[in-house]
């Protein structure tokens, strides 16, 4: 009896501190939300209240413009169509120099492939900073290196995709069943067939599915980046929105041809991840 | 693979000729989608125009900017109409020397400039020469307002350019002399950051990390009035040239976007994905609405929302923070509602049978299953949203985004600009680092 009562005593007790512990944890995340709002909203050059009456004229205004371009409009579509057309390029030729160069880290950082043991925490070393580099810094690195061109974007896209993909790849990689690879290096399989005969087809499906939701977050980074001088949708933008008003109905279209790109390329990549995901639970 | 050598069994072969010609097949399907990628690719390379990209590329300036961002240089500038002659960090008038350094000797107009490894500029009223070894002596002299250039016989270097308007040498990335009709310019290269801690101008300069250590615990005052701490800190943060106080202020905007953003979308997207998971919500046109919701908040993008921000709030941290926060309550929303429909019923059941009450089930059954999920989430993008925060603030919403982005387009003091990627870099290696740490220790992962 006594034990259980004394039982009972601790599990009271640790109850209470997890039940402080949430309290501490909620008011400390309340505090950085008040504290925080409250910060950003000084140092912003407009209020937070004032400009909530604000927030619909923009957008009205340039869905006025564009309603006001009637017939005009699709044309405006077509005409920016080239823009849109370079950005896609940029983000798809940045996620597949990425993700080439995501898989020679992966098969380097992975510590159970044996590719060459003394470099798998240089791989990982050399991820983690590429994934720390924001694409920013590289572009704007490279626009002053090279001009402005979508090439500064590109490159600093593929930068940043290959840390990111390397490590999302080093850790499919670790995951893998080994028996495979071990059965083939029994039959006497060289390095390069336990490759392509046991670990690839383990991991294609998840490197295919990472790479999808890398594209679609790589269009989103190229159309920003266009913003700072490297070409595509983004500098379209700037230059219409730069001239203020008039220029509202191409500025909509270009909203309208991005929102658009961004959402289809969002269900594509959601639909497929989901089907590899299917195919993968029937093996 | 080969088998030879190996006895057979023949009840194998035909299942070994259909594994091999499965083999085939994908082999087959591997190398078209390589060959498109590679057709791909070379379109690309012709749509970006990469060959024009080759010929106007400037690899120069990539290792000017390289010296430029671990070096700093002196100014030795002589202004030919007044007379006057400054030697000065950067030559800013601020960092000038009163006595000249060492290496420049100075005898009423003549100055004599060590410029190392052989190199010797001398000065004179309106003209100068220079001692090349390897190459010879180079005369310059500024005449009827022309510059005039004798250099030795043989081959003009390519890294010297003389005109009638200009004359500019720079053999090595380490000195360049240049003269113009108004001014005469010496520049030597030393390696490491000028005046990183305390302004050139100030009294703290003279001391080491020691001393400053001694004089930080000492009680005579430097300047009466204030303590010694005190004005260390002071003139460190308010360094003219480095501007740590501010480049610290716009780090701290940054982070704060990057929390405030990811925070109000955890908490926003949450009560929505319960509206937007099919096992909670019944009613299909809700579950409907609330997904395009997240679709739509999702899709415009953050680019799109800063823009926005950015006219109704002005530039700042708070139209960061609201753009991050409506882009990633539509990815948050999607991410949740979908761990939502993926949980265990047992749990849910085992606390309806108790008797709880709607909220408890949720508070019982439902949130300790899916809080991992909530929290893992919530770090990455905590830590994703950090990088996300300094391009947002390079489009106008402030922060150390803004701040790279006026120091590259002055393209002066690269060392600032190194400055301040390093401390970006560090920023989110840190929140990688304490997201990844919370991560584990929040959710018991490994």
């Amino acid at each position: 009896m006594i034990a259980s009562a004394h039982l009972r005593d601790e599990i009271l007790q640790m109850k209470r501190r997890r039940q402080l512990y949430s309290a501490a944890i909620l008011v400390l995340l309340v505090a950085i939300m008040v504290g925080g709002y409250g910060q950003a909203n000084e140092m912003n050059s407009g209020g937070f209240i004032g400009g909530l009456s604000k927030f619909f004229d923009y957008p009205g205004e340039i869905v006025a413009e564009a309603w006001d371009a009637g017939v005009a409009f699709p044309a405006l579509l077509w005409r920016f169509l080239p823009a849109l057309i370079e950005t896609l390029n940029i983000a798809a030729v940045a996620t597949i120099l990425g993700g080439l160069g995501a898989m020679v880290f992966a098969f380097l950082g992975a510590s159970n492939l044996n590719v060459w043991p003394p470099m798998v925490p240089v791989a990982r070393r050399i991820t983690d900073v590429m994934r720390a580099f924001p694409e920013l810094i590289v572009a704007l690195f490279l626009i002053f290196v090279l001009g402005t061109s979508p090439i500064p974007a590109m490159i600093a896209v593929a930068f940043h995709t290959t840390g990111a993909l390397g490590k999302q790849f080093s850790e499919v990689n670790e995951n893998i069943d080994t028996r495979a690879v071990e059965g083939l290096g029994a039959c006497g399989a060289s390095w390069f067939q336990r490759m392509r005969f046991a670990v690839l087809p383990q991991v294609l499906p998840n490197y295919l599915s990472y790479f999808m939701l890398r594209f679609e977050i790589n269009v989103r980074a190229s159309a920003i980046l266009g913003f700072v001088g490297a070409g595509g949708i983004g500098s379209e933008l700037r230059r219409t929105i730069g001239w203020g008003q008039g220029a509202g109905d191409e500025t909509a279209a270009l909203f309208v041809l991005l929102i658009m790109s961004i959402f289809l390329i969002d269900q594509l990549s959601s639909w497929m991840r989901q089907r590899i995901a299917q195919a993968e639970a029937l093996t | 693979m080969s088998v030879t050598g190996l006895e057979m069994d023949s009840s194998l072969m035909p299942h070994r000729t259909g594994v091999m010609r499965s083999v085939r097949r994908t082999s087959r399907i591997g190398f078209t989608i390589l060959g498109l990628v590679l057709v791909y690719l070379t379109y690309t390379w012709f749509a970006f125009d990469v060959p024009a990209l080759i010929n106007s590329a400037k690899p120069e300036r990539a290792a000017l900017l390289a010296t430029d961002a671990v070096a700093h240089k002196v100014h030795v500038t002589r202004l030919l109409r007044r007379g006057t002659t400054a030697i000065a960090i950067e030559g800013e008038r601020t960092a000038t020397y009163e006595t000249p350094p060492d290496w420049v000797a100075v005898e009423g107009e003549r100055l004599t400039i060590d410029l190392e490894d052989g190199y010797t500029v001398t000065m004179l009223a309106t003209s100068l020469t220079f001692d090349v070894p390897d190459y010879g002596l180079i005369r310059v002299s500024v005449q009827d307002g022309r510059v005039i250039t004798e250099l030795p016989p043989g081959k003009k270097p390519d890294w010297l350019r003389a005109t009638d308007a200009k004359f500019d040498a720079r053999p090595d990335l380490g000195r360049r002399v240049q003269v113009s009709r108004a001014k005469i310019e010496v520049h030597r290269y030393f390696l490491g950051w000028e005046n990183f801690f305390f302004p050139f101008r100030s009294p703290l300069q003279a001391y080491s990390a020691g001393e400053l250590l001694d004089l930080a615990l000492s009680d005579e005052e430097i300047e009466p009035g204030t303590s010694n701490l005190r004005l260390i800190l002071d003139t460190f943060w308010s360094n003219p040239d480095w501007q740590h106080g501010n480049v610290f202020i716009a780090l701290l905007e940054t982070l704060l976007m990057a929390v405030l953003g990811t925070f109000t979308a955890a908490f926003v997207a949450l009560p929505l994905a319960f509206l937007a998971a099919r096992n909670f919500t019944p009613s299909g046109p809700v579950r409907f609405v609330v997904r395009r919701f997240f679709d739509f908040v999702r899709g415009i993008d953050m680019l799109i929302w800063s823009l926005i921000f950015i006219r109704s709030f002005g530039l700042g941290p708070l139209t960061g923070a609201l753009a991050i926060a409506f882009t990633d309550t539509g990815t948050l929303g999607k991410l949740f509602s979908e761990a939502l429909e993926n949980i265990d019923r047992r749990q849910v059941e085992g606390v309806n049978a108790t008797g709880a009450s709607r909220l408890q089930t949720y508070r019982f059954g439902v949130i300790p299953q899916i809080l991992p999920i909530f929290i893992s989430q919530g770090f990455y993008y905590l830590e994703s949203n950090t990088r996300s925060a300094t391009v947002i603030g390079a489009l106008g919403a402030g922060g150390i985004g803004l701040m790279l982005v006026e120091t590259i387009k002055t393209s002066r003091d690269w060392e600032n600009t190194l400055y301040i990627i390093i401390l970006t870099v560090l920023l989110v290696i840190a929140m990688d680092a304490l997201s990844t740490r919370l991560r584990r220790r929040l959710t018991g992962d490994r």
